[in-house]
Order: structure tokens, then C-alpha cells, then sequence
């Protein structure tokens, strides 16, 4: 049953942008269009920063994740569906978070942002609540838009996206045409719900799921009621953008295309094996979280080690998530049978996995098994949990298990002791069933050591200390103990400890590149900055550095990747006639920033007591940690802290230990906020403000009562 | 002695960047390395030798996920 359609005039892009929007609200079905203003343009350029300021208009600061005033925002950027150059078809999706109650952002392949933009629209606002599970067709070729009642029983991700694509689809060869979102059914029972994407594959004639997967903005969608997006649009073409200057994109991609085609294969082989060529590398540098991040590697990663999971699943294909992408660095395991759950015994298709999947769903968990490892990522993505987020608590539950402050009696039977694979299963199912255990468990790290701490009488101080979440969000699966950058790389940022912003261990840790409190605050000042300008631009970060030109080493700074910051200031003129150099690429992403900040002021967050983090990150808890790795901790005592261990327990080693780790961090933190323009709280001074041309009143009126 | 990255590392007879690179595990297939200033390309890294107190700097392209 149609519950409203909306007929709208198609058009055509001029330079990257539609200049409108499409907003719905489904509390009372509206539909309708928005200006894309040139203030929004030159402030938040497209992508997040729409996101976000869409978001801002929309809540207040006592707006609550499940309020119907809250948003799911989905935009592009100007850049979003080129196809001449790899990795420009992606979306960002924007919410309050139910894990942070923060602005959440999340950055996602396959082929709905592209199809939106085409369709006619540079962002989807949904706010509201439906009353009945909905769809949400959008027609981009007759100009129709579409709020139905769903009809559709299946609730998780794979059945759903493929059974809509049939729909929706005229015939087989128009299924390309079609992109669904939806979620699967632990959404409606955990706080960590994702959001797949689909594009379909011609090659395997299937369709494939791309996540959106932080911050439980799936859990945010099925709130909504929402079962399911769907665009359609056909005619995609690379010229689509109506460049300015058709020729410059092109130039930058050819040069890139020929990069790729001859390093790749001796650079990251990421057409082989995707991120996952980094497990065994992250292993033999110490920093491959494992059992819930006490140690950096394992006796037993050659279990799951890049060439186990190349022999498995990438059968020669090098995959995109969107047309034209040669760095292709998607992959799937076909035919792959679960052995487990209301799918055992089903061909079904595993895409993945990452290197993020493979270590939260093996190493971290303790599971050092390939196929468990799958099975996990099939289920974590068609029931629509965030894999980085249930890894990651499960390692908490793991480590609280094994240290007697669950046991089968709390988790209703499940003997959740690092390593064992079926109990993570069992606990994944119950999330999808919102039963038993799964159902405290989704919650997430910060929800369940308060209930740990109240219910079962637990240490809050050990909890506080192990449990990997920080803004309320779970880590991302690097052990950073060793990195002071790249534990302000986690810490200092704006939705919680993802890598997304920076990525510093090597720079830090093993080339020693970055020394000094100002060396890691430029670099924890530019890397988050660069790349928050992907999420403005609808890009994917691994075509700027998972390939390299071959000269790049005889540059003045190899990190930044010159070559191809150029190539991103080329085809940012190239399609809006603009002529922006490096230095302002970084003001475009410096505004976004600094508004993400006060966005997250503005509700109650966001200041120096909600950048620290738990000290696991930091350095070793327990005395298993500090005596598996004696000899360096004993070392760093006698020449970073000046204290002769000779004579002093473990315990008592720690303790100086943390004293002068936790120093160290607040005078990085004093130096980041330094560097970016704050208050020593963290606050963006207006002085800051005004240099950003961000002089807003709004932005004012949040930043003066924190002055 | 050597310096490596900026730290004191032991210098052995001999030593080539090659055997630098294992005795520090550094498996990183895109590491460039610099003996004291001076790029040593991939070629040499079996033959290039290195002296007692040369700087070296091992630097893993890697700006990760």
C-alpha cells in the first residue's frame, strides 16, 4: 500500500551538485524538497558536512537517539560518482547515535549515494517515525518518490536486499540499476545496528552489501520503522557530474588507474586481498589486538593469516563497490556455508572480510579459525550489527568471563572464554532473537559495565580500565599501547575511537617520525583534517595510500602522499570550477570539524573529559600484560621514566608505568588542542572561528558558554 | 652501534641492510631506507653495507585502515 508519492522534476548536476535535497518525514509521510543553499556549499561542502548540518537544524541538545526529531541523513558529496577516478562512490550517513548520543558519521561503498545523486537529490533527510514497517522507493528516472507499507516478511540484510532488487528491478539485466539499504534483524534488539548498501555484482549475478557500520545508525533506521531504501536509476554515465573541466578529472585518474596496474601487485595487493593483506604484518608489529586487546600478536595468527583468507575468497576477482574503481579492493567468499544459525546449511556469500572483521571476529575474540572468522562476518553483516562493535565487546565479556565477573549463570549458559567460536555464535544469534545474554551484550562496552558494576558488584576501576570503548563507542582493532600518537589518534576525535581520522602507529612507533609533542599534534592536526575531506567529497580513503607513485620517496613529506593530494585538489576544480589548493582543502575540512565539535558541545559532550580514554589503551592493566612484554616495559622505566625496576614488584612497575603514560597523554592533549585551535578544555575559541570564516552565531552562542 | 629510527641499535660486521631489516623484523613490504640520508634502493639492500655509527631510517610507507 503507497502511504504517499511525491512527483518531483527531474534535472540535471551542475558541477557536482543537484541544489537540492530530499527531505521525509514519517510520522505524517511528508515528502519533500529542499534548497541546497550556496552557504551550505561553501561551509559544508556536501557528504558529512551536510549530513551534519541538517542534523544540527533538526535536534536540540536534549533530542534523545530514539526521538522522533532525530534524523538519518544520507548524502554524497561533489565529487560522488565520477567514474574515472577509484574510489569515488561513496555515502555518508549521519545520526544521533544510541552508543554516544553524539553525531554519528559513517562512511559506506556501494551504489545508493551515486543513484541519490543521479536521481536528483545532494542529501536524504528522514526523520520522524513510522507507524508500520515502510519502504522508501525513489524513481530517479520517472521522478517519483515513494513511502509503502512493507510487505516484505524477511528481516535480514542478504534476503532483504536481494528480494527487493528483484522487485524493483524490470528485468535481470536492470538489477545493476537498483541499490537497497536496509538493516537486518538485530537492529531491533541492540544498540550496534548497521546499515548495508547493496550494489549488485553482474559477475556473480548476486547482490552485495557494502556497511555503514558505526555507531548503531542501523538501530537508529529500524526505530524509524523503516525496513528498507530503494533507488533506482539507470543511464549511469562517468560524465553525469557535468564537470567543470572533464579533461583535469580525467588526467588525474588515468595517472592513478596506470599506478595501480603496475605497483599494486608490490605494494598491499589490495586487488588480491583487500585490507586483509595487513593481519599478518599487524601480528609481527605487535599491534594485532588480541584477547581483547591485552597483547599485539599470537602464536596462532597464521591461522588467519591474508593468504588463508586469499585461498578462500577472493577466486581472482578484483571487485569495486563502485564503477571505476581499479584498486577493487571489495571481496567475497562464495558459496560459503554457515554451520550455524536459521541460515546452516545455505549457500550464502560472505563479503570480506576486512583486516577490521578478521581481527575483531578472530584475534581479539580469541578465534584464530577462517571459516568461524566468516561466519561471524556473514552474520554480523545480514543481521545488521557493526562487526567492529561486537567483536570488541565480545572481547570485553571474554576477558570479564575469564576473570569471574560473569559466569554461566549470568550469561544464561554461554561459556564466553576467549577462543571459543560457538559461544560467540550463540551470542551473535541471541542479538538477532533479542534473547538471553545477546540482549545485554548489545547494549554495548559502556551500557554493560554499568550494569556490571551495579548488578554484579564488578571493579569499576578494572572495567573502566579494560573496557575498550571510549564516547561510548567500541575501538577499532589496532593496539595502540605503544603509539602516545596514536592513542590521541583514538582519543582526541570527534565520534569516538575509529581510525578513520588517524592513523599514526607506524609514523609514531616505528619510524619515530614524529618525536615531539608538536611533531604528533601536527600530525593528529593534518591527518584528521585530510581525511575528513573524504567524508565532505563522498570518496574512499584507500586510493590517497594503499598505492603509492613509485617516486613518492623522494618527496619531502612521503606520509602525505603529495601526488595524490594533488590529484584530489585537481579533480575538487575539476568538477566545481573552483581553484582551491592543499592549504585550503584543509580549511574545507577544518570547518566541518570544528562544527562537528560544538555539535557534540551543544549535547553535552565533547570536551577534554570525554577525550580521555581507558588506559588499556594506553599501556598494560594487569600483571599478564606488563610480565608478557617485561623486558620493554623494564626498559622504559629506566630510560623514559628514570626509575631503576630492579627490586620493584610487577605491581608496583605498573603503577610508575601509568603515572608517566597518562602524563604523556595529557600533554599530548594539551599540545592537539594547542595545535587545533582550543581551549585547553577543548573548546574552539571563536578566534578560531573567525579565521574559518565559521563566525556563525549559532556556533557562538554554543562556544561562548564553554569559554 | 647504530642509530635506527633514532634509537641505538647493535652494529654487527658485516651488517647489510638486508640483515638490518630481519634482525628487526621489519617485514613491511614498503619500507624505504635511508643510511644516512641517502635513499639505498631495493636493489642494493643485499650488497649496501653498513657502518658502525651510520644513521639509518627504516620508514614503513603505512598510514593504515
Amino acid at each position: 500500500m503507497i502511504l504517499n508519492e511525491y512527483k518531483y522534476e527531474l534535472g540535471t548536476i551542475e558541477r557536482g551538485y543537484n541544489n537540492r535535497s530530499l527531505y521525509i518525514n514519517l510520522s505524517d509521510n511528508t515528502i519533500k524538497e529542499k534548497e541546497v543553499t550556496q552557504f551550505m556549499k561553501d561551509k559544508f561542502i556536501g557528504g558529512k558536512g551536510f549530513g551534519l548540518w541538517y542534523l544540527w537544524n533538526a535536534v536540540t541538545p536534549e533530542t534523545k537517539w530514539n526521538d522522533p526529531e532525530n534524523e538519518i541523513v544520507i548524502a554524497h558529496g561533489p565529487i560522488a560518482g565520477i567514474t574515472q577516478y577509484p574510489g569515488s562512490g561513496k555515502s555518508l550517513v549521519v545520526t544521533l547515535s544510541p552508543l554516544t548520543h553524539m553525531p554519528m558519521d559513517s562512511n559506506v561503498g556501494g551504489y545508493f549515494g551515486p543513484y541519490l545523486k543521479f536521481s536528483g537529490f545532494d542529501a536524504l533527510e528522514l526523520q520522524g517515525k513510522a507507524e508500520k514497517d515502510v519502504i522508501i522507493f525513489i524513481d530517479g528516472n520517472r521522478g517519483i518518490v515513494q513511502i509503502m507499507e512493507s510487505d516484505v516478511e524477511e528481516k535480514d540484510s542478504h534476503l532483504l536486499s536481494e528480494i527487493l532488487t528483484d522487485r524493483f528491478a524490470k528485468n535481470e539485466e536492470d538489477k545493476k540499476n537498483v541499490s537497497v539499504v536496509s538493516t537486518g534483524s538485530a537492529a531491533d534488539n541492540t544498540l550496534i545496528g548497521l546499515l548495508n548498501f547493496s550494489f549488485y555484482d553482474i559477475r556473480r549475478k548476486a547482490v552485495r552489501l557494502k556497511q555503514a557500520g558505526r555507531g548503531g545508525i542501523g538501530t537508529v533506521f529500524r526505530d524509524k520503522k523503516i525496513k528498507a531504501l530503494v533507488v533506482r536509476f539507470e543511464g549511469t554515465k562517468g560524465n553525469l557530474n557535468n564537470p567543470a573541466d572533464q579533461g583535469k578529472i580525467n588526467k588525474a585518474g588515468i595517472k592513478l588507474h596506470r599506478e595501480i596496474c603496475l605497483l599494486d601487485d608490490k605494494q598491499n595487493r589490495m586487488r588480491k586481498i583487500g585490507t586483509a593483506n595487513i593481519i599478518e604484518i599487524m601480528d609481527q608489529y605487535d599491534l594485532l589486538p588480541t584477547h581483547n586487546y591485552k597483547f599485539g600478536s599470537h602464536k596462532d595468527t597464521y591461522k588467519i593469516s591474508s593468504d588463508k583468507f586469499q585461498a578462500r575468497v577472493t577466486q581472482g576477482l578484483p571487485d569495486g563497490c563502485w564503477y571505476g574503481c581499479s584498486l577493487s579492493c571489495a571481496k567475497a567468499a562464495d558459496d560459503f556455508i554457515p554451520e550455524t544459525g536459521p541460515y546452516k546449511g545455505q549457500k550464502v556469500i560472505v563479503d570480506g572480510p576486512e583486516y577490521e572483521n578478521a581481527a575483531a571476529l578472530g584475534s581479539n575474540i580469541g578465534v584464530f579459525d577462517r571459516d568461524a572468522v566468516l561466519e561471524l562476518n556473514f552474520y554480523c553483516d545480514t543481521y545488521g550489527i557493526d562487526t567492529i562493535s561486537f567483536g570488541t565487546l565480545t572481547a570485553f565479556i571474554m576477558e570479564c568471563y575469564e576473570n569471574g565477573i560473569l559466569d554461566k549463570e549470568k550469561t544464561g549458559g554461554l561459556e564466553l572464554y576467549f577462543g571459543n567460536k560457538e559461544a560467540a555464535l550463540e551470542l551473535i544469534h541471541q542479538m538477532a532473537r533479542g534473547e538471553g545474554f545477546g540482549k545485554i551484550a548489545g547494549l554495548g562496552i559502556r551500557r554493560m559495565k554499568k550494569i556490571f558494576i551495579e548488578e554484579y558488584g564488578a571493579d569499576a576501576d578494572f572495567l573502566n580500565d579494560i573496557g575498550m570503548e571510549q564516547k561510548g563507542l567500541e575501538y577499532s582493532e589496532y593496539l595502540s599501547k605503544e603509539s602516545l600518537a596514536q592513542q590521541g589518534g583514538y582519543g582526541l576525535t570527534n565520534k569516538g575511537p575509529q581510525h578513520d581520522e588517524a592513523w599514526l602507529i607506524f609514523m609514531d612507533m616505528v619510524n619515530n617520525q614524529i618525536p615531539t609533542f608538536e611533531d604528533k599534534a601536527e600530525a593528529l592536526h593534518y591527518f584528521p583534517m585530510f581525511r575528513t575531506w573524504f567524508g565532505l567529497m563522498g570518496l574512499c580513503k584507500l586510493p590517497w595510500n594503499d598505492i603509492v607513485p613509485e617516486d613518492n620517496k623522494y618527496t619531502d613529506e612521503p606520509a602525505k602522499i603529495p601526488e595524490h593530494v594533488q590529484n584530489y585538489v585537481d579533480l575538487f576544480n575539476g568538477i566545481t570550477g573552483k581553484n582551491i589548493d592543499k592549504h585550503e582543502l584543509i580549511r574545507q575540512s577544518e570547518r566541518v570539524y570544528n562544527f562537528q565539535r560544538i555539535f557534540n558541545i551543544r549535547m553535552g559532550y565533547g570536551k577534554r573529559i570525554h577525550d580521555r580514554t581507558p588506559y588499556r589503551s594506553m599501556g598494560p592493566v594487569t600483571e599478564e600484560e606488563y610480565l608478557s612484554r617485561q623486558e620493554r616495559y623494564d626498559n622504559q622505566l629506566k630510560e623514559l621514566v628514570g626509575i631503576d625496576p630492579e627490586g620493584m614488584t610487577t605491581k608496583e612497575k605498573i603503577a610508575a608505568l601509568r603515572k608517566y603514560r597518562e602524563d604523556q597523554y595529557e600533554k599530548l592533549t594539551d599540545a592537539v588542542y594547542q595545535r587545533r585551535g582550543w581551549t585547553m578544555d577543548g573548546v574552539p575559541t571563536i578566534k578560531k572561528l573567525k579565521e574559518l570564516d565559521m563566525d556563525i552565531p549559532e556556533l557562538i552562542e554554543v562556544v561562548e558558554q564553554h569559554l | 652501534m647504530i642509530i635506527v629510527n633514532g634509537k641505538e641499535f647493535p652494529w654487527e660486521e658485516g651488517m647489510t641492510v638486508r640483515r638490518l631489516l630481519e634482525l628487526k623484523k621489519y617485514i613491511y613490504p614498503r619500507i624505504t631506507v635511508k643510511i644516512n640520508g641517502q635513499i639505498v634502493n631495493e636493489e642494493e639492500y643485499d650488497t649496501k653495507v653498513i657502518n658502525d655509527g651510520d644513521n639509518v631510517q627504516c620508514i614503513h610507507l603505512m598510514a593504515g585502515g
